[in-house]
């Protein structure tokens, strides 16, 4: 089975999940509570997660920690972004030809 | 000029395709102009780097086309082709996508490029590729030629702008 960032975030529960710790550090239960699936399930979602190291696991005390790894998550964004800013270039320049374009027909 | 339209793109992971979603502040017919007239289409087709030459442009159904970037440092040139299935002015066209820098023929995309008219002389432009498989999607958009941005991506990448 493939584990890549990209797989790690084509589900809503998991992206979700990552929402919710990028903003704070959960423990299994305060991350459980904010989901209907069964506690099984957020595990499952946490293990693929760990796995493709977008969430690592910290120790404190009695309990366990789930921690959001910004650094992987970057790999998606600067995945992407080329494309998008080939594509905004085009468009500008697209912008532009189709103000000539308006002016010569009003010129007529 | 930078524009006030936003280009949203959309791939989400594991499917076979990807969208394009622009608006212009230009009238459908005027639009339709830019995309098939190679004066036009040269002007804003190519990538920032690179030179396009258009050696085909066959643009009706049943047509064919053919577009090489070359790289400015003389360091090499992309030829791009396809099949043009339907052109049906100023609304629409269908045609395949074929990448001519990959090791074995066969990866060819299909597009669907809609034009709509919106109020105040504005049109809204849609494009949809459909690849042969995962692969070849993810792989085109790694080679940096097509990339895509799913809006869950979006509100992630939102959330670390705020907060990284």
């Amino acid at each position: 089975m493939r584990r890549d960032v990209f797989q790690a975030i084509a589900d809503p529960t998991r992206r979700a999940i990552l929402t919710l710790i990028a903003l704070q550090a959960m423990t299994p239960n305060a991350l459980a509570e904010h989901f209907d699936t069964s506690r099984q399930a957020v595990s499952k979602h946490i293990k693929i997660l760990t796995e493709c190291q977008l969430v690592s696991q910290e120790q404190q005390g009695r309990e366990i920690y789930y921690h959001f790894n910004p650094q992987k998550m970057k790999e998606v964004a600067d995945w992407l972004a080329p494309f998008q800013k080939m594509w905004e270039e085009r468009f500008d320049r697209l912008d532009n030809i189709l103000e000539k374009l308006k002016t010569q027909k009003d010129g007529k | 000029m930078a524009s006030k339209n936003e280009t949203k793109i959309t791939a989400e992971p594991g499917k076979q395709e990807l969208f394009i979603e622009r608006e212009f502040e230009a009238s459908r017919e005027l639009v339709f102009r830019a995309f098939s007239e190679p004066e036009f289409l040269m002007q804003w087709m190519g990538p920032s780097d690179m030179d396009m030459k258009i050696d085909k442009l066959d643009n009706r159904s049943g047509g064919s086309y053919r577009f090489v970037h070359t790289l400015r440092n003389g360091a090499g040139e992309f030829g791009f082709n396809g099949a043009i299935h339907e052109v049906a002015a100023p609304e629409r066209v269908i045609r395949t996508f074929e990448f001519e820098g990959l090791p074995e023929r066969g990866h060819v995309s299909l597009e669907f490029l809609t034009l709509t008219e919106l109020p105040g002389d504005r049109t809204r432009l849609s494009i949809q590729s459909i690849f042969k498989s995962v692969d070849d999607r993810d792989g085109l958009v790694q080679s940096g030629m097509e990339v895509g941005l799913n809006e869950g991506f979006k509100k992630l990448d939102d959330l670390l702008i705020k907060q990284f």
